[in-house]
């Protein structure tokens, strides 16, 4: 019996090692996007539905920033003391303001894994706007329904729908 | 409860597919993962490329400006639209016009409920932060060429300051300093800013949103200042849309879209 | 000039949404020719565009800002991917043109907004209108795996406050829902294309199908299968395609009816288009049905979603729900004819074709039934009692419509059918050609029944109250309850162009064929 726990954490341990850590951030979102997903579709109260939905896309934002991540690397801003003063190979103008001009290939000689990659940080910058504005109309949608319905319980709306107990504007 | 197992197996089975789609990914942090490094024997990778040739192709040290304003300066004006797109929605949704009478002697700025210490004290630190916060705003707008900053937050920052105002000193005092007319124009300024800006060099003959074609108009030594400049003013653009989406989102919901002392 | 008619046609509307809202608020009246100026522009660019693949026979290309693939800016070379391009080809082209003219009618029909009672809110009808449509356009032509999900969004959030500006306040909660389910299907198709950046390292369509082609390692992955079901999850519940159906039938029939006549074209349909666009430019028609294979999966579902939306479309009493229902039925034509994965990609190819005649069927129809609703009050099936002497210049409309529905020649709903039964007969897909034929003939009992009503009369006439009703309502008839032009107008010509698609169905199927990769049975 011994045994048989031994090896059992022996192989928990070996999972979470070799196949969970290397992808540790990749596990997470998946974990927290099920939370956001089990609050869209198990709760009724309209409000918390939405805050499942935000933690839903939140999971996305997670996912796609991990993907950007590089070890060691280090903001998506060009530092020009860093860069003149870590290798003579790279061969930079004495001042910041004069750079810039023809690229002549002395940039290629920058280290690109010194930096993060930036492409993932500008789709979430979009993707979080786009949250903030759905988020935005889906509550202004619940306050209407608020007004019509005097309830946020999905179920008593569906039951006021049958029995027309709400505010008609016609 | 029947909802609840239907959840339950949504969660399963999403977060199953999800998982085995991650179970074969690139480690994490690993700089040639083909996002990060590119397809092996394929060149330089796209990713690759924004980080080195960002400085001579726009003079803008921080990459990620540099591709959210020009290099994929079409998504980031659909993000404006959307955030303009959803002020509209919200105003189409919540927004009351008719006015019957008698309907609107709602209080909205009802000073006798708090008292007037907390109003001193609340009023008087806002008075002070205000100010602050709305300089700060200003700068995040303007060093986003340098640091992480920008059109959008700078955007929200100033929102805030709004909004703030209209926490602290009632909604109709935030409303005459930014009125329901005012807003609106504003937000839809923002985004004319950024189209136009993108029109104007395919006026001057060259592609849509290309602002190295405005280098004669802005006189810079070269296309790429041109480039840097016109960044600046397409985040101006962001800007006024999203200060003005955000505090209308906010009167719209606290007001339940009666807009006291609006149009 | 001519090769900035791709990004015109975006911007047209998006410029006319922004005049609209500074303008609009102060005179309602500025925001119809707005509209309507911004509209025919977008129509003729999308026109221009179309000329200009036919005449030159290859897709037209536009690069956002400059940053083309292989283009030297400052002596660095521009890779694939690096800015965002946009390109017109065979299998857009039409899609764009239909759009442009369905926009364009439906903004003629809208002139006094109907339905919602709040006519002060006309601004913000036809600012979000405008959104919408530049949404449309930009999913359309984009060839930016992210740019598309800015674009879904745009239109989404466009139609989101449309359904929910009407005064029912069911369209409220119906909207909620649609909230909901479009920002997961959304956020599904998010996810599903950082997989396949993650894999491949671009965002360009081509680039993307470049490198699961060159790579096996890449093409066998489980991610990109995993993204693969992801983006088709996501533009499954954008579609309403059958199990994921739920949102549509109430969103699309108690939102104001100016806005369900354009959302209930076109949405879904472009949704469609998305989806056929992924699997040709995306992953490559080869990898999808020989490595990926679920298509005999797929048709069963569509084969389930053909019968569901007819049998629930047959139990309904409300004529907009109905409609609904069909357009659930409709949507499993075209994703079960997408999928059918015969060697000449017949099935594809009707789908395709089928985009264009369901867009124009469904706009003709709600278009009619708004009409109705709004001259008659008809609401439900038996409200439409005697209608054809009342309306009889509505109903001829509507009569094209139904039969283009049921599929009667030469409509253009006879000539997708037939596309589409070829591909499943050549495939082998029996079920598939069966779940059409009888779609096809509830479609008839359908339509056939509301023939019935509107003509003869829903019930025998109950002796002499009845008789005095009619000839009272004959006099109100010739004056009052036909429609105005503007509803006429729109009606008659998408009746013209049904009928002009069917005859035309020879040369539009050929220009379609003429998409890379649909002939020659692999991506080229």
């Amino acid at each position: 019996m011994v045994d048989f726990i031994e090896i059992f954490v022996e192989r928990v341990v070996h999972f979470i090692e070799n196949v969970v850590q290397p992808h540790f951030n990749y596990w997470s979102y998946v974990v927290l996007m099920m939370i956001g997903l089990w609050g869209l579709i198990a709760k009724r109260n309209l409000i918390k539905k939405l805050i499942g939905l935000s933690i839903f896309q939140t999971a996305i934002i997670l996912f796609y920033v991990s993907l950007g991540v590089k070890a060691d690397a280090t903001i998506p801003v060009f530092d020009y003391e860093a860069e003149k003063s870590k290798s003579a190979a790279v061969v930079l103008p004495a001042e910041p303001s004069e750079m810039g001009g023809k690229s002549d290939g002395k940039y290629k000689k920058i280290d690109p894994d010194h930096y993060a990659n930036p492409l993932p940080h500008v789709l979430m910058l979009t993707a979080i706007v786009v949250g903030v504005a759905t988020l935005g109309v889906a509550l202004a949608v619940a306050q209407s329904i608020f007004k019509d319905f005097g309830t946020l319980e999905e179920h008593e709306i569906l039951e006021k729908i049958k029995t027309g107990d709400y505010v008609k504007h016609d | 409860m029947a909802m609840k197992w239907l959840a339950l197996v949504a969660v399963v089975f999403t977060g199953a597919l999800l998982i085995y789609g991650v179970s074969d990914f690139p480690d994490w942090g690993s700089a040639d993962s083909p996002a990060n490094g590119g397809i092996e024997g394929a060149g330089r990778s796209v990713s690759q490329t924004f980080i080195q040739e960002t400085k001579p192709l726009t003079h803008v040290p921080n990459m990620v400006t540099a591709v959210l304003a020009d290099y994929r300066g079409y998504d980031t004006m659909f993000e404006t639209v959307v955030v303009f797109a959803a002020g509209m929605a919200i105003f189409a949704v919540l927004r009351v016009l008719k006015t019957v009478d008698g309907q609107h002697s709602r209080v909205i700025r009802d000073r006798s409920v708090d008292g007037d210490h907390q109003r001193i004290i609340v009023g008087t630190t806002c008075k002070i932060l205000i100010p602050v916060i709305q300089m700060f705003a200003l700068y995040v707008v303007a060093h986003g060429h340098h640091s992480p900053g920008g059109g959008f937050q700078g955007g929200v920052i100033l929102g805030a300051s709004f909004i703030l105002l209209g926490l602290s000193d009632g909604m109709e005092t935030a409303m005459e300093r930014l009125s329901e007319g005012k807003f609106v124009a504003m937000a839809a300024i923002g985004v004319l800013i950024y189209a136009g800006i993108g029109l104007l060099s395919q006026f001057v003959g060259r592609d849509f949103l290309d602002y190295g074609a405005l280098q004669p108009l802005l006189g810079t030594p070269d296309e790429g200042w041109a480039r840097s400049h016109a960044m600046l003013g397409v985040e101006v653009g962001v800007t006024f849309t999203v200060t003005a989406i955000m505090f209308a989102i906010y009167v719209n919901l606290a007001s339940k879209g009666e807009l006291k002392g609006g149009l | 000039m001519i090769d900035q008619l791709p990004v015109i046609c975006v911007l047209s509307p998006l410029f006319g949404a922004l005049f609209v809202a500074l303008f609009g608020s102060r005179s309602h009246s500025a925001c119809f020719p707005i509209a309507i100026v911004s509209l025919v522009i977008s129509l003729i660019c999308a026109i221009g565009c179309t000329q200009q693949v036919f005449t030159t026979g290859q897709a037209m290309d536009y690069f956002v800002g400059g940053w083309g693939a292989g283009k030297v800016v400052e002596g660095v070379e521009i890779p694939l991917g690096f800015g965002i391009q946009l390109r017109v080809d065979h299998l857009n082209a039409l899609v764009l043109c239909i759009i442009g003219i369905a926009v364009l009618l439906v903004s003629i029909f809208a002139i006094r907004p109907q339905g919602e009672k709040d006519t002060e809110k006309t601004h913000y009808f036809y600012s979000l209108f405008l959104m919408l449509a530049c949404g449309l356009f930009g999913q359309t032509i984009t060839r930016d795996a992210f740019n598309l999900f800015v674009l879904v969004e745009v239109s989404s959030l466009a139609s989101y406050g449309l359904i929910a500006m009407g005064s029912s306040p069911r369209g409220t909660v119906a909207a909620f829902n649609y909230i909901i389910m479009g920002t997961v299907g959304a956020s599904f198709y998010l996810l599903g294309v950082g997989y396949l950046y993650l894999k491949t390292g671009t965002l360009n369509m081509d680039g993307i199908r470049q490198v699961i082609e060159l790579s096996p390692d890449v093409a066998d992955s489980r991610s990109v299968m995993v993204a693969f079901i992801l983006i088709m999850l996501g533009m499954w519940i954008k579609m309403a395609f059958f199990p994921l159906y739920g949102w549509l039938p109430n969103a699309y029939s108690y939102c104001p009816s100016s806005a369900g006549a354009v959302l209930a074209p076109l949405m879904t349909k472009v949704s469609v288009y998305v989806m056929i666009r992924m699997m040709i430019t995306v992953f490559g028609l080869e990898w999808v049905f020989e490595s990926f294979d679920w298509s005999a999966l797929i048709v069963w579902l569509a084969v389930i979603a053909i019968f569901a939306g007819s049998v629930f479309a047959l139990a309904q009493n409300e004529l907009k729900k109905m409609l609904c229902y069909l357009i659930v039925a409709e949507v499993g034509y075209m994703v079960g004819g997408a999928w059918l994965a015969d060697a000449d990609r017949w099935g594809l190819t009707g789908a395709i074709y089928h985009i264009l005649a369901d867009a124009l069927m469904t706009l003709c129809l709600f278009l009619a039934v708004a009409t109705f609703a709004k001259r008659a009050g008809v609401i439900k099936l038996d409200d439409l009692d005697g209608l054809f002497k009342k309306m009889p210049l509505t109903m001829v409309g509507f009569i094209v419509g139904a039969l283009a529905m049921i599929g009667v020649p030469p409509t253009c709903g006879f000539f997708s059918k037939f596309y589409l039964i070829r591909g499943g007969i050549e495939s082998g897909r029996w079920e598939f050609v069966i779940a059409l034929l009888v779609s096809s003939l509830v479609n008839a009992i359908l339509f056939f029944r509301i023939f019935e009503i509107a003509y003869f009369g829903s019930s025998p006439p109950e002796g002499h109250g009845h008789h005095d009703d009619e000839e009272h309502g004959e006099t109100t008839a010739r004056r009052g309850l036909e429609a105005p032009l503007t509803s006429l107008v729109p009606l008659w010509i998408t009746a013209a162009l049904i009928i002009g698609l069917g005859l035309m169905n020879g040369q539009v199927v050929e220009f379609i064929r003429k998409t890379v990769g649909l002939l020659g049975g692999g991506a080229a």
